[in-house]
Formats: structure tokens, sequence, C-alpha cells
């Protein structure tokens, strides 16, 4: 069996060592054309080469859709030392190869000169090994996927360090040519390299929300409870499992559900695609971008979202005494945050159906601790840390537990745990002065209150005076299968009275 | 054609390689016989009717003159045991296809013979085992076949929906082992096999009780009391959503999701009779790889082959640490652990399990205390000859041990094939088995065969004989029968000894593989070497 080689790297600063590599390809191909005891050598290695050439001369052309400032020049080191590995071309008819098996797994050492991947040609099943050392660090066509040959079937990654940052480039940049119809080669490292160091660390908040939408029977949306066949499927159809709502038995995602998933998806991005554009500051406009991985996550579970029945109940809730009460433990660390957080949780200690949750609409969960989940923005999107048995820790400790979230939701480390625990969400938006809007309920939980600024406003009161006062306004998005008007007006109620009298909170 | 149960502990599934290295001093040393017993076991299992008489024939001319020499030695053997005069020359207990073979063979013999059946006739083979078996997978091959579209229009068929009836499926698979059951027990009856109903455990050297209190007495005795499936602790089998393969074969549900803990044979045969009957299987593997027993070129086309293109997904390198049986709505529960670091790993939640890990020898209340005989992880220990070693490492006369309870090879027809060559001895003729000619086969489809040796297990042993391993392949592709039913999957790979030209080992993976291994089985068995 002749044994081929199909490694390369990409320097796309540099074309003229983008040169000196192809060279190095050609002689590569031209040992590979005498092993393979092929007498017309120059032209097989003129063929061998031509599919190589798109890939190495794509990084200038792509990078001047992209905004320069994203290319920042302390990525090329790293660049240099990622390689990719390609679908080699094994005989002078094949456009397209079958990866039959990974003889490596991502993580595996490699050596120069080992089998890594064997592929189907045309012709026959060849082993294809690796020309430098390093690490596998990401597969990017999985077994049994198709790529056309020069495509990057996988990173290799020179030390250990670098796994993860290959890792994610396969993430953002890859999946090249996974399905029958090849996308175009691979998307240059340089210009991925910026976008990618903020989408990898984004992605986390995805799976917050995504996850919270599974069934029970995931334990609480830790896991994903799937078929085989509906993983398959998934996988093949680039379906993320963690956003359906599983038919089959107790909640499980069978086939179907993942068939349901593809055939109604489709349409839905565009939409969501627009408003990203307009929102983002700093666009080229007139541009398509495609989704990021958390865009995408989030455009489905709002879609989702549609599947359940919810309405609005809002209310005015004088603040006075919170704000009073505010700035008297204002020096002791406590933030409105964490006191707004301990009010809800409170309250909905004693309203334990607004903290419910239903998943499969036959069934609700009592959720056993009340964690109250704080939409925070941070840059190109959103997370929300969650507020752990907010209803039992003292709002001293709350309040160091914001303040330690908020710095790690900013330094991307938050743990899954951290962000997809919710059980109710807060969401304030009354910092920019948004006196009212109303909140679109995360799949998976029960209820999510949209809260305003507090503002002074003119009140009449019961006893026929006037007087100022300051008031926010509250709106509570629910989910109408578990939780009832009459349900979140008592909520809203016990709320109010809590702030309007809120010695409870500093107990 | 019957193999298909030989397994193991744990969760690997298939110790065979080890046996076969353990046994290989004994390869070739007595040629003359080795052919003899490659040619006998394939007699078996199939329609023994007709096979078994003609093989009766066979034997019988090749034979007679040794019954003198027979007696003679093994009185000779026997002394100091109390009973001058006996009451049978041989007692067999269990009445499975290791012990149906010794009696057939000992009558052959002109030895008067029992055998003891506690439970039916046929053992674990005929009616929990390859029989049932090899009747869902004929079904599960069919239909296979015709749900396959793309396959049948490729040949110009047009087939509507095929389905099936599962209490159909399952009567064709109870009324086959019925069938063969009867002729087991007919064959034995017309030969004159004294059939004994009860327990039978021994008593002493030459003593054998049997039901409540009856005690006989034998020249020889042989224990063939076979193995039970091999259930791991913390997995509670109930029978309906936790169950073995005994349960399995009866196929009394065909659940949305199975987990096949164990891909050795038995899981992967069951995989091809769920899937094909429209479950979905997930494989639990105690090893790193699936299908660990064969030969990894062989396991990782199957896998290419048998695994990946079916709703199949497998974890590797976990236990099944606790399995709790579906009840209250609730589905059934696996708790799964890694293997080396024993931390738990997984959690999975599916209709149905079936423990697949292999098989443990049933030897207990066998009364081998009274003849100082002590099991290893309940194997009873035999010499290559298959008698039995007692406690201290030295023989205990006239006392044989053959087929899955001394563990040596756990196949129906090595059971078959010891037990034969057993009678030899008893009746005077030296016989040392090699059981490296004895092929098995996975009965999947396509199916998966071997015979000898695998790839590693021979450079392993080159490496300490100081000799070198080649091996030759050739694909299903390349041949024009295999393409001629669309089936060009598959390879066969031979492996040998480019010194002498010796076969090691030939694996084979594709059509028919079951019925091709014979070839080389053969080969071996003769010593045929490579030119």
């Amino acid at each position: 069996l002749a044994t081929l080689s199909a490694c390369s790297s990409i320097t796309p600063r540099n074309l003229s060592l983008s040169l000196s590599l192809l060279k190095s390809h050609f002689s590569l191909f031209l040992s590979l054309s005498l092993a393979l005891r092929l007498t017309k050598l120059e032209k097989m290695s003129r063929l061998l080469q031509t599919p190589f050439l798109p890939s190495v001369s794509l990084p200038t052309k792509t990078r001047s859709s992209i905004p320069g400032f994203r290319v920042k020049p302390r990525t090329i080191p790293i660049q240099a030392k990622i390689r990719e590995i390609f679908m080699p071309a094994l005989s002078s008819t094949m456009t397209e190869g079958k990866i039959v098996s990974w003889v490596k797994s991502e993580g595996d050492k490699l050596n120069k000169g080992e089998s890594v991947v064997v592929v189907e040609s045309d012709k026959a099943d060849m082993d294809v090994e690796t020309f430098y050392d390093g690490y596998l660090a990401a597969i990017m066509v999985e077994e049994g996927g198709v790529a056309p040959v020069g495509s990057a079937i996988a990173l290799l990654a020179e030390t250990e360090d670098e796994i993860a940052d290959a890792k994610a480039k396969a993430s953002g940049g890859g999946g090249g040519g996974d399905s029958k119809a090849p996308p175009p080669p691979s998307p240059p490292p340089a210009a991925v390299e910026a976008p990618v160091a903020v989408e990898k660390k984004v992605a986390a908040p995805v799976k917050a929300v995504a996850a919270s939408a599974v069934h029970p029977a995931s334990e609480g949306g830790k896991r994903v409870v799937a078929s085989p066949y509906a993983k398959k499927l998934a996988k093949e159809l680039k379906v993320e499992l963690a956003g359906l709502v599983g038919s089959g038995p107790m909640g499980r995602i069978v086939a179907k559900d993942v068939e349901a998933a593809v055939s109604d998806g489709g349409s839905v991005q565009a939409a969501v695609a627009v408003k990203e554009v307009a929102a983002a500051p700093g666009v080229e406009l007139g541009s398509v971008v495609p989704f990021t991985t958390m865009q995408g996550a989030v455009s489905r579970n709002m879609v989702e979202s549609l599947a359940v029945p919810t309405f609005r109940v809002g209310y005015t809730i004088t603040t006075d005494a919170l704000d009073a009460l505010y700035k008297k433990v204002k020096s002791k660390g406590v933030t409105m945050t964490a006191l707004l957080a301990k009010a809800t949780a409170l309250a909905l200690a004693r309203h334990p159906v607004v903290n419910s949750s239903c998943r499969d609409g036959n069934s609700f969960v009592y959720n056993s601790s009340i964690n109250v989940a704080v939409a925070v923005a941070i840059d190109g999107g959103l997370i929300t840390p969650v507020l752990q048995n907010a209803d039992k820790v003292d709002i001293y400790s709350l309040s160091r537990k914001w303040k330690e979230l908020v710095d790690k939701a900013r330094a991307k480390q938050l743990q899954p745990q951290e962000y997809n625990t919710g059980t109710f969400t807060l969401s304030n938006l009354g910092m920019f002065g948004v006196d009212r809007f109303d909140a679109i309920l995360p799949p998976g939980t029960g209820a999510i209150m949209a809260v305003g600024a507090s503002q002074p406003s003119v009140v009449a009161t019961k006893d026929g005076r006037i007087g100022m006062k300051n008031q926010m306004q509250v709106n509570v998005t629910a989910d109408h299968r578990v939780i009832y008007g009459a349900d979140l007006a008592l909520f809203l109620q016990t709320l109010a009275s809590i702030i309007e009298d809120p010695k409870d909170l500093t107990f | 054609m019957q193999s298909a149960m030989a397994l193991s502990f744990s969760q690997t599934s298939f110790t065979r390689p080890n046996h076969v290295l353990g046994s290989t001093a004994s390869v070739f040393s007595t040629p003359k016989s080795l052919r003899f017993c490659g040619l006998r076991r394939e007699a078996f299992g199939f329609s023994p009717s007709n096979q078994l008489a003609l093989r009766s024939d066979r034997i019988r001319t090749q034979s007679s003159g040794f019954q003198v020499s027979a007696s003679a030695s093994s009185n000779g053997n026997g002394n100091g045991a109390p009973p001058k005069s006996f009451d049978y020359d041989l007692i067999i207990i269990g009445a499975g296809v290791g012990g149906h073979g010794a009696a057939l063979h000992a009558v052959e013999k002109g030895l008067k013979t029992a055998i003891i059946e506690g439970d039916v006739v046929g053992g674990t083979c005929v009616n929990r085992g390859c029989v049932p078996s090899k009747a869902l997978l004929a079904v599960s091959g069919r239909m296979r076949e015709l749900q396959n579209e793309h396959h049948m229009k490729s040949f110009g068929l047009q087939v509507s929906a095929a389905g099936y009836d599962r209490q159909g499926v399952a009567d064709h698979a109870n009324n086959l082992a019925t069938k063969i059951r009867n002729n087991l027990t007919n064959s034995m009856k017309a030969l004159g096999v004294d059939i004994l109903t009860g327990f039978g455990s021994v008593l002493g050297p030459q003593k054998v009780k049997y039901g409540k209190d009856n005690i006989i007495t034998a020249k020889d005795i042989i224990i063939a009391t076979g193995s039970v499936p091999f259930v791991p602790k913390g997995i509670e089998v109930d029978g309906k959503t936790v169950i073995t393969s005994d349960h399995a074969l009866k196929l009394e549900s065909v659940p949305d999701w199975i987990a096949i803990v164990g891909s050795g044979y038995i899981g992967l045969e069951f995989s091809d009779v769920y899937t094909a009957l429209g479950s979905e299987v997930t494989f639990i593997e105690a090893l790193d790889q699936l299908m660990p027993g064969f030969d990894p070129e062989i396991s990782k086309l199957a896998q290419r082959v048998l695994i990946n293109p079916r709703k199949i997904d497998y974890h590797t390198g976990v236990f099944a640490s606790k399995i709790t049986p579906a009840k209250d709505g609730k589905p059934v529960l696996i708790e799964l652990i890694d293997a080396k670091t024993k931390e738990p790993k997984d959690t999975l939640e599916v209709d149905a399990a079936l423990i697949a890990t292999g098989r443990a020898p049933f030897t207990n209340g066998l009364g081998l205390e009274n003849v100082n005989v002590v099991t290893q992880r309940g194997f009873i220990p035999v010499d290559e000859r298959m008698r039995v070693i007692d406690g201290n490492g030295t023989l205990v006369p006239n006392l044989y041990c053959i087929g899955d309870a001394n563990g040596k090879l756990m196949l129906a027809h090595a059971a078959s094939a010891q037990g034969i060559s057993v009678v030899e001895q008893v009746s005077g003729r030296d016989h040392v088995l090699n059981h490296l000619s004895i092929p098995a086969a996975c009965f999947t489809h396509p199916e998966i065969s071997m015979v000898g040796l695998t790839e590693p297990q021979a450079k392993e042993k080159g490496e300490k004989e100081g000799f070198k391993v080649s091996v030759a392949k050739t694909s299903f592709k390349a041949n024009t029968k295999a393409l001629a039913e669309n089936e060009g999957e598959g390879i066969a790979k031979m492996i040998y000894r480019p010194d002498n030209g010796e076969i090691l080992g030939v694996h084979i993976f594709g059509l028919h593989a079951a019925d091709l291994i014979h070839e080389a089985s053969n080969a071996i068995a003769l010593g045929t070497r490579i030119q």
C-alpha cells in the first residue's frame, strides 16, 4: 500500500513563505509519485499540487473582507505552530475523499511518519501519515465524512498548549466538508483567529440557554438523553441536540425530533442575522455575516421559545424603602442586583409554582432550589450567571458572589453550573433608563422578570394626597402551561410587599 | 456451523486467545488424530440425524480394535478405586453438545455409557445459545436485506415495506431448539446411551450421584456441565428489561433502545438481530476498543460495516457499575464508570439492557471437594488431555472435564471435540486436541470467522520464539462472486511464518465467512504449509 502524507502549514501573512511551502509540497508529492511508481512524474505532481492552491492563496483574499482590526499581529506566532491536515489527492482522478477512520484521536501525540487517518479514495483505502511531530488537536471531518481534496480535515498543534487554540479554530472556521456538498476550503487561520478567541469563550452561554431546554430525564438539563440513531443523525445533519425537546419515551430525543429540527430550522436564521448585524458596532455594512456558534444557539433557543405559550403581567413597585436600604448597606458591598435577586428569591420561596419548569408539556417540576439567573451583557453576547439558593444565602455573601460571577463572566471563565442552573431569570435594563420592556422566556424555565428603571413619579395615595415616590415597573413573562395569571399576580404582590418593606432582605 | 458462544468473563467478552496460547505446546504433536477432530466437529448442530449416521459408519471402521486395550489400560489406571465392577464404562455429567458428542463416540467405541442431565438435553448451545441465536440471525439477515431498498434496487428488485411478526420470529427460534433437542435425545436413545435425569455430582473416585440418592459407578467420568451467562456484580437481572442471552433468545420484546453490555460474539450477534428488527443499540465495552477479541484489523473493518452505519452507538473503556431494571415508569438505569479510574462517567436511560459480558462455568454443587479439586474462578483445572487436576496439582484418575466448565475454549464444537478426544483416551488411544485448528464464527451480516492466532498474538509468539510473521490479505472487493451479490465489503487475511510456511491464523470478514473458514481450519489441522 502506498502511504501518503498531506500536512501543510499556512502562513497567511507571508506569501513568499507560502510559496516555499508550496515547493515543499512539490517535492513531497514527487516522492509520493515515486512511491506510487508512476512514471509521468511531472504531470502527476502538477495534478496533485493544484488542490492546495486555493487554500494557500485564499488567506489574502478572504482577509480583506474581514475588518482589519480583527487581525492582530500577536496571533501570528501561534499560526506557525498549528498546521492543517488536508484531504490528500490519492489518485489523479480523485476529487473528494471519505474518512474511513481516524487512527489517532484528538489529543494524541503524533510522530513524523505515523499514520493519522485512513482515507477512502475512488480507488482504495490508504493510510495518511503526518510529516510533522505534534498533537492531533482537532478533527474537523469525522469518520464517515467526505471532504474535497485539499480541504482541511484536521489540525495539528505543535505543543499541547496549542491544542485549545487549534480546537477553537476548528470549531470557528472549520467543519470543512462533512457533507456531500463540498464547502469552500476552510477559512484561513489568520482571519479567523481573532474572532475565534471571542467566539470560543462566548460559546459558554450558548450551552447555558440550550441545556436548560432539555428533558427532565437528563437530570435537570445536565445531560442530553438521545437515542443512538438520533445522535448519529444530529451529527450528520449538524443539529445541536442540547436545544431539542425530545418526543420519545421519558422525553428522550429520537430520530424524528432531529429530522423535525432540521426541517424547521433553516428559515428562521436569516431574520436573526439581520438583527445581529444592526446591533454590532463597527461592522461592515452590507456584508452578510454567518452566525457564530453562540448566535446560532441563541437563535435556536429563541425560536424554540415560540413553542411555549407565554403571557405577561406587570406591576409598579415603590422603591423608596429599598433605595434607602441600599444607601445604608452600599458601603458594605451590597449591590442593587443582589438586593433585587434576594427580594425575588424570597417571593419565589412563597410561590413555588413561579419557580417551576415545564419541559415536556405533560408534567412540570417544582424546582428544589431557587437559583436566580441574572442576565448580563458582555461584548458580543449575553450570559446569565446564576445566584444559587438566593433565598437562603445572606445578602452580603450574595453580593460578594455576584461580584465574583460578574468578574468571571467578563473573563469568560464561568463554569457551566454557574450559568446554566437558573430556575428564574432577572433581566434589568433600568440602568439605561428603560422604564419598561418585556423579556422572552428562556426555554426550560418557568418565568423571567424584566426590571425597568426606578424613577421619581408623582403618585396619588389612597388618602387623597399627592406625593413624590420612586417607582419601578417590573414585567414578568411566564409559561402559562404551569403558571397562571393569579399565580403571577400573587407573586408580584408578595414581591412588592418585600421591596416596599425590605427589612427581611438584610436579616 | 455452531460456534458463536465463545465467551469469557469480565466485560471483555472473549478469552479464547489466552487458552489458545496456553495450548500451543501441543500443536502438531499428533497430526494423524488432529485431522480426525478437525473434521468431526462440524458434524454436529446442523442436521444431526443424517450426519451422525454417516459419521458412525466412518468411525466404526476406523476404530475397531481399540476396545480391548482400552479397558485394560483404564483398569490399570483405576487402581485403588473400591468398586471392582462398574455400572458403566463411562458416565457423562451434562447432556450439552460436549456431553452428547462424547456419548455418541463412546458408544461407537463400545463403551457402556450413561449421561446425566438435570435440566434439558442439549444444554446451552441447543436451548439457549447457538441454535436459537442462529434462528434469530437467519431472520435478521433476511430482514436486513429486504429493508435495504438501495441494495434491492441495485439488483433490480422491488420490495414493498418489509415487516415482521415478533411472535412468529420467536416461535421460529423456539421450534428450531425443540427440533434439535429432540434430534439429540433420539440419537442418544437410538444408540443405547442411558439418559439419567437429575443433577449429577461426584461422590468419590469413579462414583457419581444423580437425582435424590441414586448412586452409580463408572470406570471413567466426564464432567461436561457447561456454563451460564456471567452477570457482573451491581447488575440486577429481572428477565424483562435487564436480560441475559437466555432471555433475549426468547425474543419476548423488541425494545426501542437496548444497551448491550459487552461487544464480543454474543453482543455483536444480538446487535445484528436487534437493529434488523428496528431497535437502536448502545454498546458498553470495558476495553478501549469494540470487539476486543477479534483480530484488530478485522474488528476495525467490522466496526465500519456492522456498527457505524447502523443505529448503534457505543461507550468504550467503561464498566456498567450498576444496572437497575425498569420499574414504576422509570427506564432502565445504567451507571457507567471509567474502567481504569473507576470514576463515574455517565448515566444511561434505556428501555432494556442485555448483559453479554461472557459466561461463567457452571460447576457449583458438583461435589468436587470429594475428589479434592479446587476450581479457579469456577473453572475446573485440566491438563491438555482434559484430565482434571486436583488442589495439589496432581491428576485425578478417571476424571475428565470438557467444554465451558474447563474454560479452555468456550465454544460448543470445541466441547464436542474435547469430548471425543477424551473418549479416544479412555478407550486406549492417546490423543491431544489441537485447539488452534478449531474455528470460530460470529454470524452477523456479513459474518466474521477466524481460526488460530490473531496478528498481535502471532507477532508476540514470533518475538518469543524468534520467528518472523507475515500477513497476506485479500479484499472481497476483488471477488466477483461477492460483487455479484453486491456484498463487496470484507477482507480475508492469513497470518503465517514465512520461514517454514506454517499457517498461524486466518481471519475472514465478509459474505459467507463462516463457511469459508473451514478451508483454513482444515489446512491448519492437516499441517498444510504455505508454499
